[in-house]
């Protein structure tokens, strides 16, 4: 009883939960195609990523904490130890070729889906602004 | 209380259920290994194809568009390699070299490319070039341009291939596109192609003079083939396939014949949603070989060594998603074992069967291995 009831307390926190704006919306929509095509193959359908292999987007400190290392990362790719949620993981993820504008809609798919709630919207000139990091 | 008990006879059920379907026989890891690693290229990028040019010279392929000549440990950069648009899954993929490459330097490469168009997006492209100096390429010429172009990341293919006759081989992906690409043979992609080495159709492909057909298509039904092998006793072509979740599929490549991609599959959705619910259809090729789960297939060698013994004959098949080569025994036609070659090394992308008869491996993010038996 106890469990249901925290069960529909939960729910009623996500109803109450602001909505992203129509841009925002409209950008998550078109970020949930990029996502289908290009990342659903390693990271999963709902994000949930393959231990010590491909870490996961949902939830993930990382991804709340790092937006640019993301951003940078899908734009040029990443390589070498990141950690997320305290598991280290070394991989490789090669830049996928994604425009700026399908970088911005895919960050804002995975920052508004499977629990995860960011309403700031990531637009293509903030891409286009992100920089190659330094080796 | 008997509700909850029934629920986890349900669970427990489905649990068994979804480990029933998986694939046999069942993958070993042996407890000693009976080889070394020796790494022969560096490399931290991923070197998608490999070929030999002598025993101990070697060319590969780096995804992001770099074709490099590898000796003695080195590596350098050819020139003069054809545009590549990296997208997704596709990049500069195989590279293979001329049945005459020792007389005329000819080596072919597939690409996923832009085309000459001004369409967005791209397709899949095998081009002819020569090498000249180990340095740069000469004589570059595009052989075939699959069309029309998407932007899609997936499912570019795409392997090179001889048989004994000297013709050329090449598989497509379906472009992310598969109900309306593999079972239609007036479209590029979900195909295996042959053609002449000067880029001319053999008139004894399959759907020569079929009103509306990609003539260069010799088999269909595909869904993204990366791994593909000319059997060393039979001339037969052999090919894997990614399958989605679940589906990966070993074929043996004949004329014409159809692969059922996606009308047939032993796979489903990424999301857990069926595809089909059909395995099995009259005028379809069943695989010879499936995966469940998936390994992510990518290379694929078939030993005729006298280095390994115990090992002729038998299939060897990167996989990516499980970071290990794959060892299937062959006896009688079939699938009798299945063991992991360095298993954890990381994402094997291509295995090949060198000039010297030891295999090669490519491991994304490492560069290329030789396995040298112990004994």
């Amino acid at each position: 009883m106890k469990k249901l009831f925290v069960f529909f307390l939960g729910l009623s926190l996500v109803a109450c939960q602001e909505q992203p704006s129509p841009e925002l919306q409209a950008s998550i929509n078109r970020g949930q195609e990029v996502y289908q095509n290009f990342c659903i193959q390693c990271h999963l359908a709902e994000g949930q990523g393959v231990p010590n292999a491909f870490p996961p987007l949902a939830p993930s400190d990382f991804l709340e904490t790092q937006t640019a290392a993301v951003i940078a990362g899908l734009k040029y790719g990443m390589q070498g130890e990141i950690v997320v949620n305290g598991q280290t993981y070394n991989g490789n993820m090669p830049a996928q070729g994604l425009e700026d504008d399908e970088i911005a809609d895919v960050v804002n798919y995975i920052r508004n889906s499977w629990g995860n709630q960011n309403r700031q919207m990531i637009l293509a000139s903030d891409v286009a602004q992100t920089s190659k990091p330094n080796p | 209380m008997r509700y909850l008990a029934s629920i986890g006879t349900l669970l427990g059920l489905s649990v068994f259920m979804a480990c029933a379907q998986e694939n046999v026989p069942p993958i070993q890891t042996p407890s000693t290994a009976a080889y070394t690693l020796e790494k022969v290229v560096d490399d931290s990028g991923i070197l998608w194809g490999m070929t030999f040019i002598s025993q101990t010279e070697i060319l590969a392929t780096e995804k992001g568009g770099t074709l490099y000549y590898c000796s003695a440990g080195t590596k350098q950069a050819i020139s003069n390699v054809p545009e590549v648009y990296v997208r997704g899954q596709g990049g500069l993929l195989d590279v293979a070299t001329d049945p005459d490459f020792d007389t005329n330097s000819i080596i072919y490469l597939t690409l996923s490319s832009k085309g000459r168009g001004s369409e967005p997006g791209g397709n899949t492209a095998l081009y002819k070039a020569r090498l000249v100096d180990n340095s740069r390429l000469e004589d570059v010429e595009l052989l075939y341009q699959a069309s029309p172009n998407s932007k899609k990341g997936q499912h570019w293919g795409s392997r090179i291939v001889f048989d004994p006759q000297g013709h050329l081989y090449f598989g497509i992906g379906d472009r992310g596109n598969r109900d309306v690409n593999p079972q239609d043979i007036s479209r590029d992609g979900g195909k295996i192609y042959r053609l002449n080495r000067d880029g001319s159709i053999p008139q004894d492909n399959p759907f020569v003079g079929q009103n509306g057909a990609k003539e260069a298509v010799f088999s269909y039904g595909h869904r993204n083939p990366q791994g593909m092998a000319t059997h060393p006793t039979t001339g037969e072509i052999w090919v894997h396939e990614h399958g989605p979740r679940g589906g990966d599929e070993i074929n043996r490549v004949q004329k014409g014949k159809n692969y059922g991609w996606p009308v047939i599959t032993y796979g489903i959705n990424y999301s857990g949603t069926p595809i089909t619910t059909q395995t099995k259809k009259e005028g379809m090729e069943q695989p010879f070989y499936y995966w469940v789960p998936s390994i992510a297939p990518s290379g694929f060698a078939i030993s005729d060594s006298d280095k390994y013994p115990n090992w002729r004959g038998d299939y060897f098949v990167g996989s990516l998603k499980f970071e290990y080569l794959e060892h299937l025994t062959i006896e009688n036609q079939q699938v009798v074992a299945r063991e992991k070659i360095a298993p954890d090394i990381g994402r094997v992308r291509n295995v090949q069967q060198g000039p010297d008869g030891y295999l090669y491996l490519s491991v994304e993010g490492k560069g290329i291995f030789k396995i040298v038996s112990k004994s």
